[in-house]
Formats: C-alpha cells, sequence, structure tokens
C-alpha cells in the first residue's frame, strides 16, 4: 500500500532566467506506508526537493503529489466531480459547494505540516526557544492542543528521542552539537505525524550520536507505524535501518526497490559514485578470491553471522 | 529563491562584462556628469542611441532592463508630470481653466524623462548588471587607494564591504531554511493581527541571529588562522591591470562624452538653458 505517490513530478529552479536548473523531471514513484524508505543520491540530484513537496513548501510544477490518494496541491475545480458525491455536498448548490470545499482544502492544507513532519537539514539551527521543553512544544502548541496533551506528547518525543528529562528546563543554546540535534528531531516527532521525513539527519555527528537519532528514529517508526522517509549519503545507514531504497541520480529516479533489490547493482551505484556498505563491498571482494561469501549482506552483524556459519561448515578459507 | 545571486549580475560573455570594474566605475561617473550637460534635442537624441546600444552591446534583455526601471517609475511620472503642467514658455498648446501646457513644458518633459532613462541604463549597465558586487568592491578599493594618504581606512571598508555583499545570499538562504523549518512546525506568519504577526518573527530572528553572530566569530577565526592582518602588504590572486582593449574603451568614451557636450552648438529644435 502506498502511502504517499509522486505521480510525473518536474521541478525547475529559476526557470527562465540563466539559473535555471531542473531539480525533478517527470519522477514517479511510491513510497509504502509503514516502511522506512531511504533516499540516495548525490548533491543537487533533487533529493530536498522531493522531500520539501511532501508537505507542501514546494509546489512542483507539473505532475501530482499524493498522500492517502489524495493531490495536497488540489484546487476546488481538481476535486470538484470527486466530492460532489459525498453526503455533506451532495445536497448543497453548486456555489456553497465550491466555498465550502475551498474550505475544506484550505484546512487540509493547514494539517499538512502536521501529518507529515520534515525536519530538515542540520534542524538545530530551528532551536529559539527559552527552553528546550517549549522548544519541542512549539509545533504541538501551533496544533491548538491543551497543555495536558501538550506535555504527554514532549515527554514521549524526548524520551524517543533520548533528550533526559535533567536537559528540559535548559536553554537549547546551552546544549552540545548531538543533544541539540536530538532537541530538534524531538520538535518534530512531538506533532506525531503520520509520515517522518528527514534530511540527513545525522549529517556531521560522531557515531554514537548517529546511533541516538537512527534509533530514536526507528523507535518512533515501530511504536506508531508511521512512514518514515530518510535522506542520507550513507549507505551503512540506509543499509541498517531502511526497508526501502530509492536512488535518484540528475533528477531521476535510477533506481528503486527493497534495499536487497537496489543493493544488489553492485556495478551500477558504483557509476553513479555512490558507494555500496562496506562490509557489503567487503562481501565482494572475498567473493573474488574464491570464498563463497553472501552477496546480500549490509551490515557488520549479518557479516559476521554469516563468516561464522561459512567457517563452520568448513568453506576453503 | 535559490540560485538567484544577489544583486542584479546578469552573466553574459559581452564587451562589458569584460572591461575593467575600474573603469566602469570611472566610466559610469563621467557618463552621469555628460547626462547633465546635454542641453539640445540633438544631443538628447545622441544620448538615447547610446542608452540603447549599450542595452545591446551588454547582451542584457530589454525585458530584464525594464525591470530595474520599474521600481523609478514614480519619481519619472512625477517630474513628467510637473514640467508639462506648471512649466513656462512662449509657445502656448493647450489653455483650459487655469491649466497652461506650453510647448517647452513638454521638451523638458520628454529631455528629464531622457535623462532619468538613461541615467539608470547606464548606471546599471555598467555597475550592477555586468559586474559582480566583490569585483565592484575591488575596483572601489583601488580607486580609493590615493585616500590612504590622508589615513583613512580603505581597505578595511572595501573587507567590510565586501564581506556584508559576501554574507546577504547566505543569509537569505538561512532565513528562507529557517522560516521552511518553521513553517514544518506549523509556524503560521501571514495571518492574525499585527501584533500576533511580529511575534510570529522571533522563531525565525532568534536562531538568524545567533547563526549569524556564530558565523561572524568563524570567519574571524579562519582569517586569523590564515594570518590576516589588514591590507599592509597584502597581494591579491586577481590582480585587476588595464589592457590596451581598456585604453581604447577609455579614448572611445571620452569622444563620446565630449561629443554629447559639443552636440550642444548645433541649435537644432528646443534647447534647454
Amino acid at each position: 500500500m502506498n502511502k504517499i505517490y509522486l505521480d510525473h513530478v518536474s521541478y525547475v529552479y529559476s526557470r527562465g532566467t540563466p539559473y535555471e536548473q531542473v531539480a525533478l523531471d517527470d519522477v514517479s514513484v511510491g513510497i509504502r506506508e509503514g516502511c522506512i524508505t531511504g533516499i540516495i543520491g548525490h548533491t543537487g540530484s533533487g533529493k530536498s526537493t522531493m522531500m520539501q513537496m511532501l508537505n507542501g513548501l514546494i509546489k512542483p510544477d507539473s505532475g501530482k503529489v499524493l498522500i492517502d490518494g489524495y493531490d495536497i496541491n488540489s484546487t476546488v475545480s481538481d476535486v470538484y466531480d470527486a466530492w460532489s458525491e459525498r453526503a455533506e455536498y451532495a445536497m448543497l448548490s453548486p456555489r456553497k459547494r465550491k466555498k465550502k470545499m475551498q474550505q475544506e482544502i484550505r484546512e487540509r492544507k493547514a494539517k499538512l505540516c502536521f501529518r507529515v513532519g520534515l525536519v530538515m537539514q542540520y534542524p538545530e539551527y530551528q532551536l529559539f526557544e527559552e527552553t528546550v521543553y517549549a522548544d519541542i512544544a512549539f509545533g504541538p502548541r501551533n496544533m491548538g492542543l491543551d497543555e495536558a496533551e501538550i506535555r504527554a506528547r514532549v515527554l514521549e518525543a524526548a524520551a524517543f528521542c533520548d533528550v533526559g528529562e535533567e536537559l528540559l528546563q535548559k536553554s537549547p543554546f546551552d546544549l552540545s552539537g548531538g543533544q541539540k540535534r536530538r532537541v530538534a528531531l524531538a520538535g518534530v516527532i512531538a506533532m506525531r505525524p503520520e509520515v517522518l521525513v528527514l534530511d540527513e539527519p545525522a549529517a556531521g555527528l560522531d557515531p554514537l550520536g548517529r546511533n541516538y537519532i537512527f534509533n530514536g528514529i526507528r523507535a518512533y517508526q515501530r511504536k506508531t507505524g508511521s512512514t518514515v522517509l530518510i535522506v542520507s549519503h550513507s549507505m551503512e545507514d540506509m543499509a541498517r535501518y531502511s526497508d526501502d531504497v530509492i536512488v535518484l541520480s540528475g533528477a531521476h529516479i535510477l533506481r528503486q526497490g527493497t534495499r536487497e533489490e537496489v543493493f544488489a547493482h553492485v556495478e551500477e551505484l558504483a557509476e553513479t559514485g555512490l558507494d555500496v556498505p562496506q562490509i557489503t563491498h567487503l562481501m565482494q571482494l572475498l567473493r573474488e578470491r574464491g570464498i563463497d561469501a553472501p552477496k546480500n549482506v549490509y551490515t557488520v552483524a549479518e557479516a559476521a553471522t554469516a563468516l561464522k556459519k561459512l567457517f563452520l561448515t568448513g568453506g576453503d578459507a | 529563491m535559490k540560485g538567484i545571486s544577489f544583486g542584479q549580475y546578469y552573466p553574459a560573455n559581452s564587451i562589458i562584462h569584460k572591461m575593467d570594474p575600474r573603469f566602469k566605475i570611472l566610466v559610469a561617473t563621467a557618463f552621469i556628469v555628460a547626462t547633465f550637460l546635454c542641453k539640445s534635442a540633438v544631443s538628447f537624441a545622441a544620448l538615447l542611441g547610446i542608452g540603447l546600444a549599450l542595452i545591446f552591446i551588454s547582451q542584457i534583455p530589454f525585458k530584464t532592463i525594464v525591470r530595474s526601471i520599474a521600481p523609478l517609475l514614480f519619481i519619472i511620472a512625477f517630474t513628467v508630470v510637473i514640467n508639462i503642467f506648471f512649466g513656462t514658455g512662449e509657445q502656448l498648446l493647450v489653455e483650459f481653466w487655469k491649466i497652461r501646457i506650453y510647448a517647452e513644458g513638454l521638451w523638458r518633459a520628454l529631455f528629464m524623462f531622457l535623462r532619468i532613462f538613461v541615467l539608470i541604463v547606464a548606471t546599471s549597465i555598467f555597475l550592477t548588471y555586468t559586474t559582480t558586487p566583490m569585483d565592484l568592491t575591488d575596483a572601489l578599493e583601488s580607486l580609493m587607494a590615493p585616500l590612504k594618504l590622508i589615513h583613512v581606512p580603505v581597505h578595511v571598508f572595501a573587507m567590510m564591504m565586501s564581506i556584508t555583499l559576501r554574507f546577504i545570499p547566505t543569509l537569505t538562504e538561512e532565513t528562507e531554511k529557517i522560516m521552511n523549518a518553521q513553517k514544518a512546525r506549523g509556524a503560521d506568519f501571514v495571518s492574525g493581527s499585527l501584533i500576533k504577526r511580529v511575534k510570529a518573527l522571533i522563531p525565525i530572528l532568534i536562531p538568524l541571529f545567533s547563526s549569524a553572530i556564530n558565523r561572524a566569530t568563524q570567519l574571524a577565526d579562519a582569517m586569523e588562522c590564515r594570518c590576516y592582518h589588514g591590507g599592509e602588504g597584502r597581494t591579491r590572486l586577481n590582480v585587476m591591470k588595464w589592457h590596451a582593449s581598456d585604453v581604447i574603451y577609455m579614448l572611445i568614451s571620452i569622444a563620446i562624452c565630449i561629443g554629447l557636450v559639443l552636440l550642444n552648438q548645433i541649435q537644432l529644435g528646443y534647447v534647454m538653458n
């Protein structure tokens, strides 16, 4: 089941000027509900543009962005025929119907940013409140929730992202880089989005910081069954955490599918200058030297198990 | 917004783009003076011709130029109206109620319009469209060098200016990024009362200031690490040199400016005094 579907989406920056740049060219892709999908690609391959389309920050030049089958950039004339059949609209006069539809479209648009939580690159720059608690509460407060609900959500989000309770009353500007990143992530998770979109969530963090971030994302995904999209350069992270992988290259989709399907095309990925995970590459090197190492290994843990098995069954090593 | 560089620099490969930026500043200044020295219909016709020729040579689309004039349209319209309705002269054309329109007033309005039009076209072609802000700053520093003799810290001013210019696009991008991030958390910048909207700016301004201050500190550190100690004895990567072509352009420009003034002698049509 596709939670999100991009239908022939194109986008060009600064059209008609010497700075014109095609970001996405007729891209069609579905994203499965309840999965973690990794998006890989070079700088300028259109990843970030795609991310920002999902909650309406960028409107595609052509094509549709469908979430649960609804085009988030719909106008009244787009939905008129379909919605007219619904009971609440059927009995209204065309003029009133259009007015009410306009209102519903506006409401849907306003709610979109709470349904699709977007964590930008280096999100720690968005922190501004006096305390960490108030900053995480910014999103829920904008949703118009009551204090008790806000409190519950802030504490829940803080727990997901490993933001300790002793930090909640501190100023966000006094935290370390990794802590700030987790607070910013919690600020989005606190809105409990159905779709969580993250642009390079672990960029510039140390391995421990990366683990905190990715484990937090996975814990949230597991608990709520939401759909998660992660943009990343790191094949290791993608291999470890994602179910599906989409490879973007030069405004087009190069490959999409489960991570096994995508990483099976080692040569093709290498051609675009992207790497398969190092451990997968190591397995390939072993195979080249005549060791029967398995192909579909993406994490060190998997590799250890596979090699141990090989060793015990007496593979000719 | 992304991909748009600061200012109106329009990348192309014209003769004007390649000229020495110092020369462009000088010739723009000379041209401004010449524009004000024009008095006769013949010289104004020549002025218009030169303006159009400049647009053609610079390879900048006419539409782009018109866009730069748009903000000044009010001033132009104001000048024209004042000259038409309040100018006096000898040749009365129309008279009704208290309004008298003279032929001289019409001429003057036309000349004023041409003057402002060519002024904007020439300065924007020489300075903003064909010269990057960085080149412009370097050129200003070079031209103001004599002021060092009276202890004006020319280099410091130029450095301040180029750093400022350098960070405008960065800060614009940053503002946009922060705005998007806050919008993604449901911040609303467009609706509500004035007070509410001013308050809505806090989530943008605080992160923006904080990062601007961080950037400034980092830049200062980076400059010190590379032994920056002011302009004394500092050499440049791109040294500006006068080429033979620049000398030729200079002579042509001087000739044009003198020619414009001399054209005033041909007393054909209306002559402003």
